[in-house]
């Protein structure tokens, strides 16, 4: 008997012949999750301090920052996103690979921070220009917190699945940069 | 070894009389106002000058007054190697805000100018390459003044205002 014979359900046919596989993959990827180096305020200190010794984000498998967006997976929004800055944020999120995530850390990435009011060169929020999937609230975050977005954004990965596309597929296109 | 700050203002009023306006020794942080089109001159002097020889303009900012209908601009002058220094305030009318550059005295006020003409819309004539410097090239209007209303959308980024 041959799998087209059986002409399964496609919801079958993954759960039952690639769940194994999924479940491999999304382990190893979990578990080395490379952030793209970038800070853009003061949030990105605290960012490093995630990196050093005493919060240590290798005990985690994330400790490889990588320079360049083609071999990162995970982009730590840290710091204040300015309108002259959102077109190159935004062209790095582009150039990274599939599947992407994005943390959005801090008040200032979430709504603006202290700049909401009357902050005119301050993007009143990161997820105007791109998907956002883990928020960490605080002005700046504790390293802990940023450490716990990694940890929901290791699960997300976990939900990953090498048939099912449209997690990467449906996420909401807000903004389309121009050239500066 | 530095001179007294009634010293340096003495100085200036002597050399430049009546391009010197005021002179407000007596405040918490002492400054004068001058003139702003003798600004160049007073500026070659100041640095040239053996008494004086402020060899570094540390700062430059401006304030938008408009019940006074000017935008004053705030120079602060730093002497390393006699240890004093000297606020000079230039008020320049609100409509029409031009200054000499004195970016040929302090190299460092090419970037200063800039911020200022960024922020305030003073021109700066004789400057290089005034250009915007913290806002985006297309940027429209001038942030730093008290009637500026913020765009609502920029390259079409929504400025959510709450
Ligand atoms: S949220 Fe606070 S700490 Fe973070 S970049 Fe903004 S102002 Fe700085």
């Amino acid at each position: 008997m041959t799998l087209e014979n059986l002409n399964p359900d496609p919801l079958i046919k993954d759960v039952v012949f690639l769940q194994t596989v999924d479940d491999l993959v999304n382990l190893t990827r979990a578990n080395s999750v490379w952030p793209l180096t970038f800070g853009l305020a003061c949030c990105a200190i605290e960012m490093m301090a995630v990196g050093a010794s005493k919060y240590d984000i290798a005990r985690f498998g994330s400790e490889a920052f990588r320079a360049t967006p083609r071999q990162a997976d995970l982009m730590i929004v840290a710091g204040t996103v300015t309108h002259k800055m959102a077109p190159r944020v935004k062209r790095l999120y582009d150039q990274m690979p599939e599947p992407k995530y994005v943390i959005a850390m801090g008040g200032c990435v979430i709504r603006g921070g202290p700049y909401v009011k009357y902050g005119y060169h301050v993007v009143k929020g990161v997820d105007l220009i791109l998907p956002v999937d883990v928020y960490v609230p605080g002005c700046p975050p504790r390293p802990e917190a940023l450490l716990e977005a990694l940890f929901k954004v290791q699960k997300l990965m976990k939900r990953e699945k090498i048939l099912d596309r449209t997690r990467r597929t449906t996420k909401p296109e807000v903004y389309v940069p121009q050239a500066v | 070894m530095g001179l007294e700050r009634s010293e340096i203002h003495g100085i200036l009023k002597e050399k430049f009389g009546d391009a010197v306006l005021e002179d407000h020794v007596e405040a918490a942080e002492p400054f004068v106002v001058i003139r702003p089109d003798a600004w160049e001159e007073i500026a070659f002097f100041c640095r040239d000058d053996q008494r004086l020889r402020f060899d570094l303009l540390s700062c430059l900012t401006g304030v938008d007054y408009p019940d006074r209908k000017v935008i004053e601009l705030i120079y602060c002058l730093d002497s390393t190697p006699n240890r004093h220094w000297l606020v000079v305030k230039a008020a320049l009318p609100r409509d029409n805000p031009r200054i000499a550059s004195v970016e040929s005295v302090w190299k460092t006020m090419d970037w200063h100018e800039r911020e200022t003409f960024d922020l305030l819309g003073v021109t700066f004539e004789g400057h290089h390459n005034l250009t915007r410097i913290l806002c985006a090239e297309d940027w429209v209007g001038y942030p730093l003044r008290r009637d500026y209303v913020m765009p609502e959308t920029y390259r079409g980024i929504k400025n959510v205002i709450y």
